[in-house]
């Protein structure tokens, strides 16, 4: 029983250098939006008292670890929440360290919007440059690059425009549709919340009003039907009539749309079925969409388990053993090429060699630098891998989610690598293609 | 329903569900952590979302430190029963009777000495995940942990070695005596936990709503008089009509002066609310850092 206004959830991360602010801004939004209790506002002020000569850090309602606090850094992802009559907010605040790279990673890829900080006196620094490519090989579908103490140069139009020159020179290369300039001073509010009187020269929103009314509708994948197999679910219940044949193939739809009625294919066997009920805990459903967690029983009872992958057959994935993606490396221990991890995709894992280190991107220029020896923490390039199982896959600029996977390191489990999949070469031709039963 | 959109509920929601089941499909020995709160009501349900109609694949266990509200524990019973599950016990005063969990002399909550008994319970039955409910939006500390928040072998939480968590991807891979901490409630706050209680219409334990209570004023809160609690001489003892808002043991819960008695006053109220919910756990305020000393440790 939805309200009468169903309120969207807008996911957003901060990224920036260190000292561009990101804390401050988001403890501004939480402060001017009322999202701040009074016993918070009172640990800051305590706080104050004893570390900040008096004076509240806003930063301290992100830097929940001891070492931040004492440091006056942020080390880890932290998550905010926070709601206004339009939205519900969940921001990760990633850090801006060079070594904490991999926590940008976490932080993006599950976000429909990025806010890059950027210091105004300091202009596109490594890090931006880092933090906007981030972006867009996370295809974060949303971008705004925030430019930050604005009070600091004067509420100089010409630094703003030359800042935002400065990214207009790259930004093309990395292929972001949506991209929004805002000059603000998240330590005094302007542009956070309210729109700032410094900067008649500015006519876009404020951050927030921007964050209430971006369109996320079409941040989904809706093309396309992939369902990744989580669990059977088999109630095995000889005592109960109803339940005593029911085989339910339980998981979270990965793109698309599906109907009850509608043929499916299964991969990577191929054969074919039709859904013939999608069963809830709230009542079966005549239709389901991606992001939905449902369990469908097809028409026929196949040999089906955990990792194999429903489609529908008008838009076919690839099926292949041999992959070439681009990694984010997250692990001091490098990369290097011959190296055997565990691959997770979906809900499949599946062992994998690294069969070659194509190139690494040079931040900087964005230039691929071919042939390297190793990838080290925080590199990101390009690979290619043979898998034990063939994985059956999108590219990651067709579907984030069968487009995605991770590497763990055999051993300590660690998780070492964050990688996006190249397009197939062709769409999968299974074995079984004329078995239709 | 041609507009294919989730709202944020339906969001949460998918997303706990997908979590639920990635537990069910990777690990051994899974349990689920049930207290009979508010927050792990939302998680039998979303349990219930993720397994029906196939039985819940995990017991629930519950670490009971004798100084719970006795609603709190028929609940749990209940509940439990209700839902066809089998439900662990184990017993701080046991954990102390058998040297597993040693307090310190003076010591009156038992807050701390569940680290102990949890982890010994998770020995005993080879547990290698427990689902718990803890919620990013409770506290500072709480707010960097991972959905899948890895336990060495003595329990601990690293909190600068984490695992990136990475898209819906989760690495639940442990060794041997090592175990995982699964946090499906992670994105909820408060407020979304009671919106969701009212749409799925989950029952809660009574004293959540208003009722008539005897209390004292100690350390700026209201706490429940009880055998546990006796009043002080010279302390009032006043008798108010009060709510919890969070609960912790009887001894340490800050009672809330409330006339609240449904599901939508509750909302209205958490909507209104000026401080938040574990500003009334003195267990909390012990230090800046208190939640996460506790957490390294073994806190859930």
């Amino acid at each position: 029983m939805p309200a009468s206004h169903p309120i969207e959830l807008l996911r957003f991360n901060t990224c920036g250098s260190v000292d561009d602010g990101k804390s401050t801004l988001i403890g501004r939004l939480l402060y001017d939006s009322k999202s701040l209790m009074e016993d918070q506002i009172e640990a800051l002020e305590r706080s104050a008292d004893i570390t900040g000569g008096g004076q509240i850090n806003l930063a301290n309602l992100t830097d929940g670890l001891r070492a931040e606090r004492e440091q006056g850094i942020t080390i880890d992802v932290a998550y905010r929440y926070f709601a206004t009559p339009r939205r519900k907010f969940i921001v990760a605040d990633t850090p801006g360290h060079v070594q904490y790279t991999r926590n940008m990673v976490t932080g993006a890829s599950t976000a429909n919007l990025a806010v890059v900080l950027v210091d105004a006196r300091q202009g596109v620094i490594e890090q931006s440059r880092r933090h906007t490519y981030l972006a867009s090989l996370l295809r974060i579908p949303h971008l705004v690059i925030a430019i930050n103490k604005m009070d600091l140069v004067d509420w100089s139009q010409e630094r703003f425009q030359e800042i935002r020159d400065d990214f207009e020179d790259f930004l093309p290369r990395l292929d972001m549709k949506d991209v929004k300039f805002i000059p603000m001073s998240a330590l005094n509010g302007d542009n956070v919340v309210e729109p700032s009187k410094h900067t008649p020269w500015y006519v876009g929103p404020a951050l927030l009003g921007h964050l209430e009314t971006v369109h996320i509708a079409s941040d989904w994948n809706l093309n396309g039907f992939r369902f990744p197999v989580q669990w059977v679910n088999r109630p095995n219940d000889p005592t109960n009539h109803a339940l005593h044949d029911f085989r339910g193939l339980s998981g979270q739809i990965a793109g698309g749309i599906i109907k009850v009625g509608q043929k499916v294919m299964v991969l990577p066997s191929g054969q074919k079925s039709t859904v013939k009920r999608i069963w809830t805990l709230g009542g079966e459903l005549t239709e389901a969409f991606c992001p939905q967690s449902v369990t469908l029983v097809l028409e026929h009872d196949l040999d089906i388990s955990r990792g194999d992958v429903i489609v529908s057959l008008d838009s076919l994935p690839g099926a292949s053993s041999e992959l070439e993606a681009k990694v984010c490396w997250m692990h001091p221990r490098p990369l290097q090429r011959g190296r055997k991890y565990y691959l997770k995709h979906g809900t499949q894992t599946v062992q994998a060699v690294v069969t070659s280190l194509d190139y690494r991107v040079d931040i900087q220029t964005y230039e691929q630098q071919l042939g390297p020896t190793e990838l080290g923490l925080n590199d990101i390039g390009g690979i290619r891998l043979k898998t034990a199982k063939p994985l059956i896959f999108d590219g990651y600029a067709t579907n984030r989610l069968t487009g995605s996977f991770i590497l763990i390191e055999q051993g300590t489990n660690a998780t070492v690598a964050a990688g996006m999949l190249q397009p197939p070469i062709a769409p999968v031709t299974p074995e079984y293609n004329d078995f239709a039963i | 329903m041609s507009s294919y959109h989730l709202d944020h509920l339906q969001y949460l929601e998918t997303e706990a569900v997908h979590i639920m089941r990635e537990v069910a499909a990777e690990f051994e020995r899974p349990a689920l952590l049930f207290s009979g709160g508010k927050d792990s009501i939302c998680l039998l349900r979303l349990a219930e979302k993720a397994f029906r109609p196939s039985d819940i694949p995990m017991p629930f266990l519950n670490v009971d430190t004798g100084h719970h509200f006795p609603e709190l524990n028929d609940f749990r019973d209940r509940r439990a029963a209700q839902l066809g599950g089998k439900l662990i016990i184990r017993k701080v005063e046991d954990a102390i009777a058998s040297g597993i969990a040693v307090p310190t002399p003076g010591e009156i909550s038992r807050n701390r000495l569940q680290i102990p008994t949890l982890l010994a319970a998770m020995e005993e039955f080879r547990f290698d995940c427990a689902i718990g409910g803890a919620r990013r939006d409770e506290e500072k500390a709480r707010a960097k942990e991972r959905f899948f928040s890895f336990r060495d072998a003595f329990g601990q939480w690293d909190p600068k070695n984490q695992r990136p968590e990475i898209w819906n991807i989760y690495n639940g891979r442990v060794n041997p005596g090592e175990h995982m901490r699964v946090f499906p409630l992670s994105n909820w706050t408060e407020m979304d936990v009671w919106e969701y209680i009212k749409r799925e219409q989950l029952e809660v334990p009574t004293i959540y709503f208003s009722h008539t209570r005897k209390c004292v004023r100690r350390h700026g809160q209201w706490l429940p008089v009880t055998d546990l609690l006796p009043p002080k001489p010279r302390e009032e003892v006043q008798e108010l009509v009060v709510r919890v808002r969070t609960i912790g043991d009887i001894i340490s819960t800050g009672m809330v002066v409330s006339p609240a008695d449904t599901v939508d006053d509750i909302i209205a109220e958490i909507a209104a609310a000026r401080v938040t919910e574990r500003g009334s756990r003195a267990d909390d305020k012990a230090s800046e850092a208190a939640m996460e000393d506790r957490k390294k440790q073994g806190y859930f």
